[in-house]
């Protein structure tokens, strides 16, 4: 377990910050009873727990401003929280430091139709925005799986993707505004229900930012009128290469399907005994191809599709034909998690991506680790955009058992990074993969992003410990080294 | 006053370390075609990035293109059109621009409305910052959360945080086909009802636009683009529920013209504005002597008027402040850039946090001084 140091002082204090919070939240809106802080140490990557020395659960943006701002004066660490379903550990507890939940903030404020967009507070859950337009033909493109109970301002600290982000885009392109608040307490607004904030695309930086740089508070969303149809296809291989050539090859020939996913023989076994999907089991990898749009768009697509599988050696090829047989197509991928986990003990969740073309090499990279660390893995990917979630399972039980899981995990990762791609395409890096940044990241980049964080939160009080393996203090970063008489600039070319 | 001209990111390095040794500033171009927009910058010497050019990686199979920043527009669509791709946010043209100067300026066209802007299609970047270190954000993959999305705050930035020396762009599929419908002489707020409402249709449009003036008469367009069949059959859609015809040859290039505001080219100041689509035609008429039109659905005005006073700004940052939006004269001569707010002003909270921002790139206040914001 990765662990931050703590500051015995303000444990001492902790009588006194809950009392200070009581005066600016309602009672029952503090939380310091032992057993009410357990559901809070960990979010839904079980591994890593520590619960926090204190909740508060504000109701509105100026509570959250009023506990920020005495967090700041006093010097006390916050660590924001929305339904505590990330999956890298970045809404773990603080030993000396108040956990803030978001959900009371869980109401849609606006719904406006004629500029596209809704204005929700930051605790209201994904699929329920989607919902709340439904009856108007629109919705919320990004639909991570866990879209039933994270909330809007969590999709926003962890730039969420989901099934659907191949054609619609991650977080980061579907939100137009926020509103938020500073650890100094400062309410801060960017963008609204226009297309583009002004000035610097500070709400860029603070989509995918993991709760380091200020809490949200509201949201602006972009919506989209739900496709005039959707169908799904189920195509089987009889190896994971061949599926690959089908994905490349589908891209390549300017189709862009609205999701692309691929599950190898493990997942498939699993999801097919969990929810019975219709998965053929005589297969070694399985795509699920859904094209949305007009239908003579989506006719057409689906022929390009289904001879571009004969051309790869696809061994069975469904059409859904009705939308409850798509749902159940997906019922399986949406699934998978659980689904494996009835296989399993216990499964380890990687999430890197990788240029797509590289899948067959680093599906045969991850077979051999998988020997040489005597862990099984189940794999299921993001095909489309190149992001794989291998599964590791494992059983927590046996002594030794986890640390070799994140041992195999770690090894995937800076696989994916040798191969020219990242240790986290839409979970985050939270905890779990804060040792790993200098993998991906050399110093002086790792240096401009914690001035950036400066920038925002100078004292460090904003999550402290995730993301960052190391986080400098602000005055170090802003020093400057000039490399007095080194530089080659005398003799420079000239216009 | 040196004019700077590296060759690779290294140079970049030296110079930069050798200005803030000198605590000297510098103005960052690329062909210098967009000089004109922002505040004018007062600086001791200049840099191109135009020697930072060449592709360095293309896989079209990949959809993704890395190029040094000097490296022209031009070239880099050629290339794509050659391999059924482009840049899908559809970058205006006013000169030869290189593609850092693209990213830096970040200017998007019509197409905005189904494909995004620069800043969702720049996947990564390698800069030098104003610690003289060379550092890169973001990745070639599209689907990447690793760290702080600092691709987004380079697009738009105008030079002021870093100096740009390559680029990784998304690149799409062309598409294949395209067909405009239009609907003649609605008035501006009937054109802008019918784009919102056809934008809520699940048409896939790629251009909505209206122009007051257009042969005679006002013009409500729409672009549909991609495979024939399918752009055939949302034509016949689109037809159907607004009465819109298919454009005739005089619409050959007609939003092109909307992507490089061409219509405007003799107004000697323009704005552009940013506003929530339900009042853009409000905002068309609200400067008496000035000329325009809507692209994005009524979500982006563009206004040309008289380089005269304050060319208007009180006015419509009066009525910016009761609908949201901003406006940015994005033309005007170099006395009266020099004198008024060329980007939207920022409340007290919000500028303060922008002046620490541009501080944690670039401290010294290094890089093209003055040109977002006076004193920044």
């Amino acid at each position: 377990m990765k662990t931050m140091s703590v500051d015995l002082q303000t444990l001492q204090r902790r009588d006194q910050i809950v009392a200070a919070l009581r005066l600016l939240l309602p009672n029952d809106c503090v939380i310091d009873d032992p057993v009410a802080l357990a559901p809070y140490e960990a979010d839904a990557l079980a591994t890593y727990r520590q619960p926090p020395m204190i909740v508060a659960l504000p109701n509105s943006t100026t509570q959250v401003a009023s506990v920020l701002r005495y967090c700041y004066e006093n010097n006390v660490k916050i660590v924001p929280r929305g339904a505590g379903t990330s999956l890298s550990g970045g809404a773990v507890g603080l030993a000396d430091g108040v956990t803030l939940g978001l959900a009371k903030l869980n109401r849609i404020l606006k719904i406006d139709l004629a500029n596209r967009c809704v204005v929700a507070q930051t605790g209201v859950t994904n699929l329920s925005i989607s919902n709340a337009v439904a009856g108007d033909g629109f919705y919320y493109a990004p639909d991570p799986s866990s879209q039933l109970a994270c909330t809007i301002g969590g999709n926003v600290a962890e730039n969420s993707g989901g099934v659907h982000c191949l054609k619609y885009g991650l977080t980061t392109n579907n939100i137009l505004g926020i509103e938020m608040v500073l650890m100094t307490g400062e309410i801060v607004r960017l963008g609204g229900a226009f297309m583009e904030a002004d000035g610097y695309d500070l709400l860029g930086a603070m989509v995918g930012s993991e709760g380091l740089l200020g809490v949200v508070t509201e949201v602006t969303v972009r919506i989209l009128p739900k496709p005039a149809q959707a169908r799904a296809m189920l195509i089987g291989f009889a190896s994971i290469e061949a599926a690959g050539a089908c994905v490349a090859r589908v891209i390549a020939g300017g189709i862009i399907p609205a999701g692309m996913e691929m599950m190898d023989r493990a997942c498939i076994h699993a999801a097919e005994a969990f929810v019975h999907a219709g998965y053929p089991l005589d297969v070694e990898a399985l795509l699920i191809v859904e094209l949305g749009g007009p239908e003579v768009e989506i006719a057409q697509g689906l022929a390009a599709v289904d001879a571009i599988a004969n051309q790869t050696g696809a061994t069975c090829c469904y059409t859904s034909t009705s939308e409850e047989e798509r749902l159940r197509f997906w019922a399986g991928r949406k699934a998978a998690f659980p689904a494996v986990a009835c296989i399993s003990p216990d499964y380890y969740c990687m999430d890197g991506t990788i240029p797509r073309k590289r899948l067959p090499d680093v599906l045969q990279r991850i077979e051999d680790m998988s020997r040489q660390h005597g862990l099984q893995v189940a794999n299921v990917f993001h095909a489309g955009d190149g992001n794989l979630h291998p599964l590791i399972l494992f059983d927590a039980n046996i002594p030794g058992e986890l640390a070799k899981a994140e041992q195999f995990g770690d090894d995937i990762l800076r696989l994916c990074v040798e191969v020219g791609g990242v240790l986290t395409g839409e979970h985050g890096v939270g905890i779990e993969k804060r040792d790993l940044m200098p993998v991906m990241f050399s110093q002086a980049d790792l240096d401009q992003q914690m001035r950036l964080k400066c920038a925002f939160d100078e004292k460090h009080l904003l999550n402290p410990g995730k993301v960052f393996p190391q986080l400098k203090r602000c005055a170090e970063l802003g020093r400057m080294h000039v490399h007095h008489g080194q530089t080659r600039f005398p003799d420079l070319p000239r216009f | 006053m040196s004019d700077f001209a590296p060759q690779n990111a290294r140079d970049v390095a030296d110079i930069v370390s050798a200005l803030m040794e000198a605590r000297e500033t510098v103005e960052i171009l690329g062909n210098g075609t967009r000089r004109g927009m922002g505040r004018p910058v007062v600086a001791n010497h200049r840099l191109t990035t135009r020697h930072l050019s060449g592709i360095t990686l293309y896989e079209p199979e990949e959809l993704v293109l890395s190029v040094g920043t000097g490296t022209l527009l031009s070239e880099i669509e050629a290339l794509l059109e050659a391999n059924g791709q482009h840049l899908a946010f559809e970058p205006p043209h006013h000169g030869a621009h290189t593609i850092g100067g693209v990213v830096a300026a970040g200017l998007s066209g019509p197409r905005r409305v189904l494909a995004g802007a620069v800043r969702d299609q720049l996947l990564g970047f390698t800069a030098v910052n104003g610690f003289g270190d060379i550092f890169k954000g973001g990745s070639r993959v599209v689907k990447n959360v690793t760290g702080y999305d600092l691709p987004k705050l380079m697009a738009g930035s105008f030079g002021t945080l870093s100096v740009l020396c390559d680029v990784t762009l998304k690149v799409l599929p062309r598409p294949k086909a395209r067909t405009t419908l239009v609907v003649r002489g609605l008035a501006a707020k009937e054109g802008a009802a019918l784009l919102r409402r056809v934008l809520g249709m699940p048409l896939e449009i790629s251009g909505a636009a209206f122009v007051p003036e257009f042969g005679g008469t006002s013009v409500t367009a729409m672009r549909l683009e991609g495979f024939a069949e399918s752009v055939a059959d949302r034509a016949q859609g689109l037809a159907r529920a607004t009465g819109a015809q298919i454009a005739g040859a005089e619409f050959a290039s007609f939003w092109e013209m909307v992507r490089d505001v061409a219509l405007l080219k003799d107004a000697p100041a323009l704005w552009r504005i940013c506003v929530p689509p339900v009042v853009g035609a409000d905002f068309l008429g609200l400067l008496p002597d000035a000329r325009g039109f809507m692209d994005w659905g009524g979500g982006l005005v563009w206004l040309g008027v008289e380089d005269r006073a304050d060319c208007g700004a009180a006015v419509l940052r009066a009525a910016l402040a009761k609908t949201g939006g901003h406006a940015t004269l994005v033309r005007a001569s170099e006395a009266t850039r020099a004198t008024l707010d060329v980007f939207q002003p920022q409340a007290e909270s919000l500028a303060a946090l922008t002046r620490r921002v541009k501080e944690s790139f670039d401290p010294l206040r290094i890089f093209n001084p003055g040109r977002m914001y006076a004193g920044l």
